[in-house]
């Protein structure tokens, strides 16, 4: 295919999605005309050193590629005086489909990650039901399981785009509070069944075992919904920095909610006002009122490649690729510009999408080594679409930082240096 | 671990697999009786409407003592922090400027303050405060922000009755669609 044959779906490169696969791109930096390995490079391909060598044995426990280990979360240095406290982003720059692996999934903690034993572990139901209850960990492996793939996202992520500037940032480290997987677990209204909850309740108040006893409350029709007691992640046992033995999955919501290392549950009349729901994760709006218990996580993208602090070396054809999500529903849309947000072209979507999950879009762009400013938007199955960030600051200001799901701006210059911009 | 161990035993018992089988039905009902008085030293929730708080009584100057020793190094020797997140004294929600948010400016009700001293203070040793110093410690931040008088008595009745200057700055979002 020559490029006189590529159909332009928007203004500044954008290709129509049809020809990702006519093209052959196997990820960004790929460039159709050229070839760094033809005959002109001057050397001959050999058979490689490991090829004739047996290699290493079958492993108990299976580790990565050396060459990956430059693959880490970020999380910044460690505060002495808030011992436990802090966050790890995922490498999302990094990261292709839908699936965050375990080691690399973000984590939020609030007084550090507690080394539980499971069989010391208790989760204690009680408060308004019939009949209070103490489950073990071993008894609820045996109930039955549903698993679901969801998006976890912290109400904080991408929070320096309320500022008043654009921060210097990588996907990484502006949007790396967000990450996806298979979570396992048990519904949890079978276990608030099995206490009876009493016609008068209304919140269930959800309590942690690390050191801060981290709680919140949770309204009873959303946690006899779809949310869950979940055990399992990506198919084994929840890590530790995600609440092993167990922690309560909220799906579409702000993550703190899906309280990690959960003990008790107490049924209540009224919501306890925790300081996880009044001093922190509420939103000051410019009327000075604060919003409270703002849960469903907005519609929402952000493009992953490439992204802020990359470089594009050469012109030539990349492949723009994001991860797209919504706490009200799936994803059915996304479109992505490459000049600022004037002119839009329906990015490819990943089939496997479901209902509160990451969506992997991607599309094909010609870098012809002018200014571009690369953006997308989301549209989920309700109609929610994205919003731009000046309507978002605009609508909400910035007294508050939580809840941002404003679309992205990368510039490129024409050096091919990536940046985080407002446009 | 795994119950595939347990049902197929009662299986071999038996001879039977429809014991096994009821065996995995039983295993729905799982969880053990408890009373709520065997959670007295588990279940830490204080609520607005006073449920959950302990016996026990303090007042600010008894806690301005406790607040020097254990509190200063994050919050400072009046509350004024050593951070925008480590301030709980000052601020006012309708300045024109950014409006700094403090237990005394945000905070929506006394009872948080309970309840989050007792489960996660001071930071690096949580829940090592008795009852008793858990009043004294927030009389003397609620004092400090000029909400109560030093020699207030807080305990459960009392903490009940404190209206903090921002209990009706919230909007319950929690049944938005």
């Amino acid at each position: 295919m020559t490029k006189q044959e590529l159909e332009k779906a928007a203004a500044n490169g954008l290709i129509n999605r049809r020809h990702l696969l006519g093209l052959g791109l196997a990820g960004m930096g790929t460039v159709a005309s050229t070839s760094l390995l033809g005959a002109e490079a001057g050397f001959n391909l050999e058979i490689p050193g490991w090829s004739k060598q047996p290699g290493a044995n079958a492993s108990g426990y299976g580790s990565r590629s050396k060459f990956t280990d430059d693959m880490q979360r970020m999380s910044g240095n460690p505060n002495p005086l808030y011992p436990g406290g802090g966050s790890s982003r995922s490498p999302l720059h990094q990261l292709q489909g839908s699936i965050t692996p375990n080691s690399l999934h973000f984590e939020r903690h609030h007084a550090g990650i507690p080394d539980i034993d499971p069989a010391q572990h208790k989760l204690v139901i009680h408060g308004l039901v019939r009949q209070p209850l103490v489950f073990n960990y071993e008894d609820l492996l045996r109930y039955p399981m549903v698993s679901k793939i969801y998006f976890l996202e912290c109400s904080g992520n991408s929070g320096s785009l309320f500022g008043p500037n654009p921060a210097d940032g990588s996907a990484q480290s502006l949007h790396g509070l967000v990450s996806g997987a298979e979570w396992t677990g048990i519904p949890l209204s079978t276990l608030l069944d099995e206490a009876g909850v009493d016609p008068e309740a209304r919140w269930i108040n959800a309590v942690g075992a690390d050191a801060a006893s981290m709680g919140r409350s949770i309204p009873l029709n959303r946690a006899m919904n779809d949310v869950m007691l979940a055990l399992f992640q990506n198919g084994e046992p929840v890590r530790p920095g995600q609440g092993y033995p167990m922690r309560l999955f909220v799906p579409g919501c702000e993550g703190n909610i899906s309280v990690k290392w959960l003990t008790q549950i107490k049924l209540t009349r009224e919501p306890t006002h925790f300081r996880d729901e009044t001093s922190k994760y509420t939103d000051t709006r410019l009327d000075r009122k604060s919003q409270q218990f703002t849960f469903p996580m907005g519609t929402k993208s952000v493009i992953t490649a490439p992204s802020g602090q990359m470089k594009l070396e050469r012109q030539g054809i990349y492949q723009v690729t994001g991860i797209a999500w919504s706490g009200r529903g799936s994803i059915r849309r996304v479109e992505v510009s490459a000049d600022g947000g004037r002119t839009w072209a329906d990015a490819m979507i990943d089939s496997h999408q479901s209902e509160k999950a990451l969506a992997r879009f991607r599309i094909p762009w010609q870098w012809s080594g002018g200014d571009a400013v690369l953006q997308s938007r989301a549209t989920d199955s309700q109609g929610n679409v994205q919003p731009t960030r000046t309507s978002l600051v605009t609508e909400k200001g910035n007294i508050s930082t939580y809840h941002f799901h404003g679309i992205q701006s990368w510039a490129i210059n024409t050096a091919g240096d990536v940046s985080n911009v407002y446009a | 671990m795994f119950t595939l161990k347990k049902i197929l035993s009662a299986a071999a018992v038996s001879a039977s697999l429809t014991i096994g089988l009821s065996a995995v039905v039983q295993a729905q009902s799982l969880g053990t009786p408890i009373n709520e008085s065997q959670l007295q030293g588990f279940d830490l929730i204080a609520q607005p409407d006073g449920s959950g708080y302990p016996r026990g009584s303090g007042t600010a100057v008894q806690g301005k003592a406790i607040f020097e020793r254990r509190c200063v190094t994050c919050h400072g020797m009046t509350g004024e922090g050593t951070s925008t997140n480590t301030r709980l004294v000052g601020g006012d929600m309708q300045s024109e400027e950014r409006p700094i948010r403090t237990v005394g400016s945000y905070w929506p009700h006394a009872s948080t303050l309970f309840d989050y001293v007792q489960r996660a203070m001071p930071a690096d040793a949580p829940k090592s405060l008795t009852s008793d110093e858990v009043y004294q410690v927030i009389a003397y931040v609620l004092h400090l922000n000029g909400i109560i008088e030093d020699s207030l008595v807080l305990n459960k009745e009392t903490l009940m009755q404190v209206e903090m200057p921002n209990k009706d700055g919230f909007i319950d979002s929690s049944q938005a669609p």
